[in-house]
């Protein structure tokens, strides 16, 4: 996982709520077996005509939001699926950090192990961020995750949020599995306790899967 | 002790170890994979050189990509082909138990795992899919996780977790004729929005729950995700432990007797705390149908098309406009009449056998509307033998529908079930955003018994008028 301290960056904004996963990438993209490679397909059904060509008027498409590493959304940003694909989509296509008052609660774990950083601040912070963004090549922000501070275009400062642990992990670029891998003896007593508690806990057997 | 609600049970039975920051290691009984979300992370413990830490808590089936057309062809989608060979190869690779998809118990994973025994009370049980929440049904803290906690959960059998709040939704009331489970959630999620039960875990309570069967309360619990909680939750009671009772992977004799007195420990304490309560009564419930593209735009079928003009904040004037323009809806017309092209009957929400036969019972002895696409997709193998032994299925290819193969089906078009641009349908499936049945597609969801009426009718209409 790539490390996140801090980033100056253009931000572009999709003002919506509700941004669900199947528009972040629809379904008909997720037959990838790999991470990699799908940010051509992030908000397909914006950035693309039904001949496949770029809409002009999408905010992606436009210079300098091609390049924006930080998107500022609305309200529970990345609800519907699972899809881990969400964040791999909008990684691939440079975003880095997005900003919305909510997240729904899979896409805001998905995002975190993939490196991208998202920050919760209030609908009226987030309505000024998207005023912001209209500034063009001067649309850019500066997100500190050290110092868990925004600055906007204007030089102001804003303060952010977040959970300690979850920061360090990204401070650090940490595989969180290395990480819990370290209390295995934990999770071995765990299980020598419940085969003593729960004698009867059924176990999932190949063979009879198969009968 | 300190009065507990079902979720803080189930929570405290299975947290490893506490971290800082009430984060807390939590131990993980069930992993059921498919094969969309789970290549990447097998290829993630390859490259980590890991193994899997319980392939005996786990489960595999196909069921997003697969056609649901003669199983005996071959699939001919080249990168759905692929990633199912994947997971053939995946499975067999790691030890992860299995069940192929010639097998007749193969079907939606949401589906299989409560038929197999698979998903019993009192468990944890994740997925790399949203609607793991259905397992909830059977009192068991079950959500979707990405593809990083699936490789993560393979490794550890355990994720990193934080408490949820304690959301009871107390539904009390008498359910008329007509009216179901799906009306019940879908009315749910439009009083308190997609976002509604974010960071909660929803309990649902009451007596209308308690007199639901299995697959009604499944239906509640695989659309609680849609109201953006974590997880949906039902006590385990006497229902519950009669569909467990006798299936594969539930236990025995004695040890189903033992296994029974937990289950019963784990209802929420008189007294419990609850962050949040919402009263629903379901005395004047209508059945319901959404008109625009989220969960959350519902009414009900005697309802009008809503106008943004009334709402005040300008981006949800602009959102709703939008959707109108989308589903081709005008503000203030009756949602009733609306001519819809496809009927789909199936999905991890409404695929049971109870499901069908709710829609049988209006279907039998009509036919379908001569302009309808009619698709009924049983949730597994099981089902569709079960369906076929009652003579369902006649019912069904009678009335003009398609009777398929199992699978994810016509719910979010990555197989060859979708609809045309511009095609619209009354779907017994869990979403209605844009494109979800395919490119420009437009759903209304409804209940399995309103899908039916609607295939007969060829628009959107009330149930009732035909029972």
């Amino acid at each position: 996982m790539r490390k996140f301290d801090s980033l100056t960056a253009i931000a572009a904004s999709l003002p919506e709520e509700n941004i669900d996963t199947d528009k972040i990438i629809p379904a008909r993209f997720l037959k990838t077996i790999k991470r990699s490679g799908l940010g051509k397909f992030a908000f397909y059904s914006w950035r693309y005509d039904d001949a496949g060509n770029e809409r002009k008027d999408f905010v992606l498409n436009r210079e300098p939001y091609r390049k924006a590493e930080i998107l500022i959304s609305y309200e529970n940003f990345g609800c519907g699926s699972s899809r881990e694909h969400a964040p791999w989509a909008l990684l691939d296509f440079g975003i880095r950090c997005v900003i919305a008052p909510s997240f729904a609660d899979i896409f805001y774990n998905n995002a975190f192990k993939n490196g991208i950083l998202p920050i919760k601040l209030s609908r009226e912070i987030c309505e000024q961020l998207v005023e912001d963004t209209k500034m063009g090549a001067n649309a850019r922000i500066t997100v500190d995750l050290v110092h868990q501070e925004i600055t906007r275009p204007d030089g102001e400062k804003i303060e952010f949020e977040i959970d300690l642990l979850r920061r360090q992990l990204l401070l650090e670029g940490l595989d969180d599995i290395g990480q819990t891998m370290q209390y295995v003896h934990s999770i071995e007593n765990f299980e020598k306790k419940r085969k003593e508690k729960q004698p009867w806990f059924p176990e999932i057997k190949i063979e009879k899967l198969l009968s | 002790m300190k009065a507990r609600t079902l979720f803080d049970k189930l929570w405290d039975s299975h947290v490893v170890k506490q971290l800082p920051n009430g984060t807390a290691l939590l131990y993980i009984d069930r992993h059921l994979i498919h094969e969309v979300t789970s290549p990447q992370a097998f290829d993630g413990l390859r490259l980590a050189g890991r193994k899997i830490h319980s392939p005996e808590a786990m489960m595999a089936v196909i069921d997003h990509n697969v056609p649901t057309t003669d199983r005996n062809q071959p699939i001919e989608e080249g990168e759905s082909r692929h990633q199912i060979e994947v997971l053939e190869k995946n499975v067999k690779e790691f030890g992860v138990p299995f069940i192929p998809l010639k097998s007749e118990r193969q079907g939606i994973v949401h589906v299989v795992g409560p038929e197999e025994g698979i998903t019993l009370p009192g468990m944890t049980i994740v997925c790399g899919d949203s609607h793991t929440s259905t397992h909830g049904a059977f009192g068991s803290l079950a959500f979707g996780i990405g593809t990083s906690e699936v490789e993560h959960v393979m490794a550890t059998q355990t994720l990193l977790q934080k408490p949820a709040k304690n959301l009871k939704i107390n539904i009390e009331g008498n359910l008329k004729p007509g009216v179901s489970a799906k009306d019940i959630i879908l009315a749910v999620i439009g009083k308190i929005g997609t976002a509604g039960g974010t960071e909660y875990v929803i309990e649902f309570i009451g007596s209308v729950v308690r007199n639901l069967d299995m697959a009604g309360r499944m239906t509640l619990c695989n659309m609680a995700i849609e109201a953006g909680a974590r997880a949906g939750i039902i006590a385990p009671d006497e229902v519950t432990f009669e569909y467990v009772k006798g299936r594969p992977f539930s236990p025995k004799g004695k040890d189903f007797d033992e296994a029974v007195v937990y289950w019963k420990s784990l209802a929420s304490d008189e007294g419990a705390y609850y962050d949040k309560i919402i009263e629903i009564n379901v005395n004047n419930l209508e059945p319901m149908v959404t008109w625009g593209t989220s969960p959350e735009d519902v009414i009900s079928i005697q309802g009008k098309v809503p106008d943004p003009e009334n709402l005040k904040d300008e981006s949800q004037r602009k959102r709703k406009k939008r959707m109108l323009d989308y589903m081709d809806l005008k503000a203030g017309q009756p949602i009733a009449g609306t001519k819809i092209d496809a009927v789909f009957i199936g999905s991890c929400t409404n695929s049971r056998i109870e499901d069908f036969r709710a829609a049988a019972h209006i279907l039998k002895g009509q036919k379908i509307a001569d302009h309808i696409w009619g698709l009924a997709v049983p949730g597994s193998g099981l089902v569709k033998k079960q369906a076929e032994s009652e003579g369902l299925d006649k019912i069904f290819k009678d009335a003009g529908f398609e009777w398929r193969e199992s699978g994810c089906s016509m719910c979010l078009a990555m197989n060859p079930d979708r609809l045309e641009p511009g095609q619209r349908c009354a779907s017994t499936s869990n979403r209605n955003f844009e494109g979800r049945q395919g490119p420009g597609s437009r759903t209304h969801l409804v209940s399995p018994a309103m899908a039916a009426a609607a295939a007969i009718k060829g628009e959107l209409t009330d149930v009732r008028e035909m029972i």
